[in-house]
């Protein structure tokens, strides 16, 4: 069952095209990875998708439902959650505070809210940062807590904008068992990625991305395979 | 005659308009440079202003001679403001900024109010004085000068900002304080001298300005508002933009003082504001 | 597992026995506050205390909840002020009923002030409701029909009324009106900033973009915060109008009025329940004894004094007075 069909979907600024005529689908209770150099428009296509920038072109449906044109609040109501690859918290409040902002969109009782959040808190191991400001934690624990919140809105698609980048090289393993976590618990996913060991290892299917084109969407398998993506991205990088 | 005396009235607007656009070419760049809109800034104007008045009063000098040491005295205000307060709330949230310009205005209007009570001044028999009479016209000559003055030092300061070494210094640093420190560019240096220009904008207008407006302390306000607007009209940061925006409410202001109502002035401005920053939030113009 | 099972066990929010009896005490004691011979100047210095905690804790809901920075409050409190004055002299409307009538003139207004300026964000906003506050004052400057410059003239009842909500025997049926009405809005403003409203107003105040990313429509949540704002400011010019019974725009439409709210707000703690209390307790005596003591003319130096601390507290304490109390006793514990 397809949850996400992006058709045709292009956005320029002032002349570059940051996204041109892309189009993919994603599979429910996959993994897509994203790859590409940097400018090569994935943050875009992110944006383009979740409606923080608006289309020139295309369309994106959400289980067969037109969702382009919508404004962020509506899409997200809809089931799509997002990280940002800027992180983007809650600074001056705790982490719980920052999680519960989240499942207050499916609860409205407070107790019931606080309790949910702190399950996806414990979820995503940071029950004991709880009570700690935003700005208190690392990057790679508000990464977490970026995560905790989006998984808070229950969506049934989670949009991840480089998860492990910026972070610390020790905290990647979890982070990464973090997502194979989110992925058995039925969530579908669509992460931006830098690391091509991570991406390799946990995407379904992975869409190569340069200069705003699709140059190539796959299996792992076939992507490593694929000379254009070779000769773009991966280079002399030993993918295996 | 009806045509003449709208004429009339776009000459004045226009005269206003270029005073308004050096007003709010200082706020502009204060603004552009360290992302702080001055409250203070009619404030500043008053100030200006009173120095005119009080070198007029205490020295016997016309505010024509007078006009550089305003200047200088305003620049040293900006200064000084710099250093004594926008120096330590450069990294604070927007919310901060605002309420510690604010509260320097508060500061400096009723500490003027205190030294000088709110009775309204003017400078007796300055060396201009009188108006004009072209075809039909008439144009107060201080008026007149006042206005050209602004325009010659708007331009002045188009070209030190675009032109000049420090000018550049200052836009790299408008762009990006981070990149431009480590070009070499120091941005509190260059903040400090964004906040002296600024005011000696200012300085130029309320100086000229003395030759022919009361001179009170709430006298800045309503400059301030105008030079708020402007400043959004035109686009926040940049200064070219003043210009037009100046005059657009130069215009409005008389215009619509002339054909609807003059006590309400304030409204027409205040519309424009409204639907420019609602339809066109970039401003009219962009940036530099 | 264990450490969840903990988690949830601890109590929603400080359930602290010395915060509460704290509380408990200091509402008993300003009950019976007047009965101590409490002069009239004392009266009139805590009524003004509420009032302007009150109008604080307005502001405080629209710029410390969801981050707008309003320069232009006193609007509403005009509008409150008139609301009341206004129907009685010319209907002969109970104050007790134009109170709520202004209460929703000022939320009407605040909605179609709203709409168009809440899509403005940071310094926008701030110069457009400056504008809109002084265009308030200008109109009502100009509007016969509200009696222009000169106002609104209550006329006195003979004796005390409390009907007409007029008392001229003694300042206590004031002090006891502003009490209540003070105690019941920062009750509520309590809960508010508790709930899932409060919750999402701050999402909405620290970071917009991921609050539209959790389902939130900022745009309806500022016009929300706004809203409510505007009705905790309005029953305090009708108040205030029946205290002093003689109204005019240069006094309920006074940028003084924006001026002060943000002022005490800033000074107790921005963002905070208890913020403009501690601001109003602090700053409201200062004021009322500057102009006794230093003399009244123009209001020229409490104003000094106002800009002073709030430049001074900008830059060395951003956070508010509050700060200074232990953070364990006025926010949750941080268990380890």
């Amino acid at each position: 069952m397809k949850i996400l069909s992006v058709e045709n979907l292009s956005r320029s600024f002032g002349g570059i095209k940051a996204n041109n005529d892309i189009s993919f689908e994603v599979t429910e209770g996959t993994i897509l990875g994203v790859i590409g150099p940097n400018g090569a428009g994935k943050s875009t296509l992110f944006d383009l998708i979740t409606g923080y920038t608006k289309t020139d072109n295309g369309k994106v449906s959400f289980f067969n439902k037109d969702i382009s044109g919508l404004s962020p609040d509506k899409i997200s109501s809809l089931g799509i959650g997002r990280t940002f690859q800027k992180l983007k918290p809650f600074a001056d409040q705790t982490l719980l505070e920052n999680v519960m902002i989240g499942s207050f969109v499916k609860e409205d009782n407070i107790k019931k809210a606080r309790d949910k959040a702190l399950e996806i808190i414990d979820f995503v191991d940071l029950i004991e940062k709880r009570h700690h400001f935003a700005r208190e934690l690392s990057t790679g624990q508000r990464k977490r807590l970026e995560m905790a919140r989006a998984m808070a809105i229950e969506p049934k698609l989670l949009l991840m904008d480089e998860v492990t980048g910026g972070v610390d090289q020790k905290t990647i393993p979890g982070l990464v068992e973090l997502i194979k976590k989110l992925k058995k618990s039925g969530v579908t996913i669509i992460t931006i990625e830098h690391n091509i060991n991570i991406i390799m290892e946990i995407s379904d299917n992975i869409l190569a991305l340069d200069q705003g084109k699709r140059i190539a969407y796959g299996t792992p398998k076939e992507i490593q395979q694929n000379e254009e993506v070779i000769d773009s991205y991966l280079g002399t990088v030993d993918a295996t | 005659m009806i045509s003449e005396i709208i004429l009339q009235a776009m000459v004045t607007g226009l005269m206003m308009g270029l005073i308004y656009a050096l007003i709010a070419a200082g706020l502009s760049l204060i603004f552009g440079l360290m992302d702080i809109v001055n409250f203070a800034h009619g404030e500043h104007l008053m100030l200006s202003m009173f120095s005119s008045f009080w070198l007029w009063s205490l020295f016997g000098l016309d505010p024509i001679f007078s006009i550089p040491i305003t200047i200088l005295l305003m620049a040293f205000c900006g200064v000084l403001t710099h250093y004594f307060l926008i120096r330590y709330i450069l990294k604070a949230k927007m919310l901060i900024q605002i309420c510690a310009t604010f509260g320097l205005s508060i500061f400096i209007r009723s500490i003027a109010q205190f030294l000088w009570t709110p009775d309204f001044r003017n400078i007796d028999k300055p060396l201009l004085e009188g108006r004009l009479e072209i075809s039909g016209m008439f144009i107060g000559q201080p008026q007149l000068i006042a206005s050209l003055v602004c325009l010659v030092a708007f331009i002045l300061l188009y070209l030190f900002v675009t032109k000049t070494e420090t000018g550049l210094a200052l836009q790299a640093t408008a762009q990006d304080r981070h990149a431009a420190e480590i070009l070499g560019i120091p941005s509190d240096k260059m903040f400090a001298i964004g906040w002296a220009i600024g005011l000696g904008c200012v300085g130029v207008a309320g100086g000229m300005m003395a030759n022919y407006f009361f001179i009170f302390t709430d006298v800045g306000i309503n400059f301030a508002l105008f030079a708020f607007v402007a400043v959004a009209l035109g686009g926040f940061g940049s200064i070219i933009g003043c210009l037009y925006a100046g005059i657009i409410i130069g215009l409005v202001e008389s215009l619509g003082g002339l054909l609807i109502d003059p006590s309400f002035k304030l409204l027409y401005v205040f519309a424009i504001y409204l639907l420019v920053v609602i339809f066109r939030p970039q401003g009219l113009f962009g940036r530099y | 597992m264990d450490k969840l099972l903990i988690a949830k066990s601890e109590p929603l929010w400080n359930t602290d026995k010395r915060i509460i009896s704290l509380i408990s005490g200091l509402i008993v004691l300003l009950f019976a506050l007047p009965h101590f011979g409490l002069n009239s100047f004392y009266l009139h210095l805590m009524i003004m205390i509420f009032m302007h905690a009150v109008m604080a804790q307005s502001w405080n809901v629209i710029a410390g909840f969801s981050g707008q920075i309003s320069l232009g409050h006193g609007a509403f409190f005009g509008i409150g002020a008139y609301a009341t004055s206004f129907l009685y002299v010319q209907y002969g409307i109970s104050p007790w009923i134009s109170i709520f009538l202004g209460m929703i003139v000022s939320g009407v207004a605040a909605v179609l002030i709203g709409i168009p300026m809440l899509r403005l964000s940071g310094h926008y906003f701030a110069i457009a409701t400056l504008l809109i506050g002084i265009s308030f004052q200008v109109i009502f400057q100009r509007w016969e029909w509200v009696g222009a410059a000169s106002g609104v003239w209550v006329p006195m009842t003979s004796g005390d009324s409390l009907l007409a909500l007029q008392f001229h025997s003694s300042k206590m049926p004031y002090y006891y009106i502003f009490l209540v009405f003070f105690i019941i809005t920062f009750f509520l403003v309590w809960l508010l900033s508790r709930s899932k409203l409060g919750y999402r107003l701050r999402a909405v105040r620290d970071d917009p973009q991921a609050a539209l990313s959790l389902c939130i429509n900022v745009s309806n949540y500022k016009i929300i915060a706004y809203v409510i704002s505007a009705m905790i400011m309005a029953p305090m010019g009708s108040l205030f109008a029946q205290y002093i019974l003689i109204i005019d725009p240069d006094r309920v439409f006074n940028i003084e009025i924006s001026i002060i709210v943000l002022l005490i707000t800033v000074l107790g703690g921005i963002g905070n329940v208890w913020g403009p209390i501690v601001g109003a307790a602090i700053l409201i005596p200062i004021s009322e004894y500057s102009r006794i003591y230093l003399g009244g003319t123009g209001g020229a130096v409490d104003l000094i004094l106002y800009g002073l601390i709030l430049m001074l507290i900008c830059i060395f304490r951003p956070e508010g007075l509050i700060s200074f109390f232990p953070k364990n006793i006025l926010e949750r514990k941080k268990q380890r």
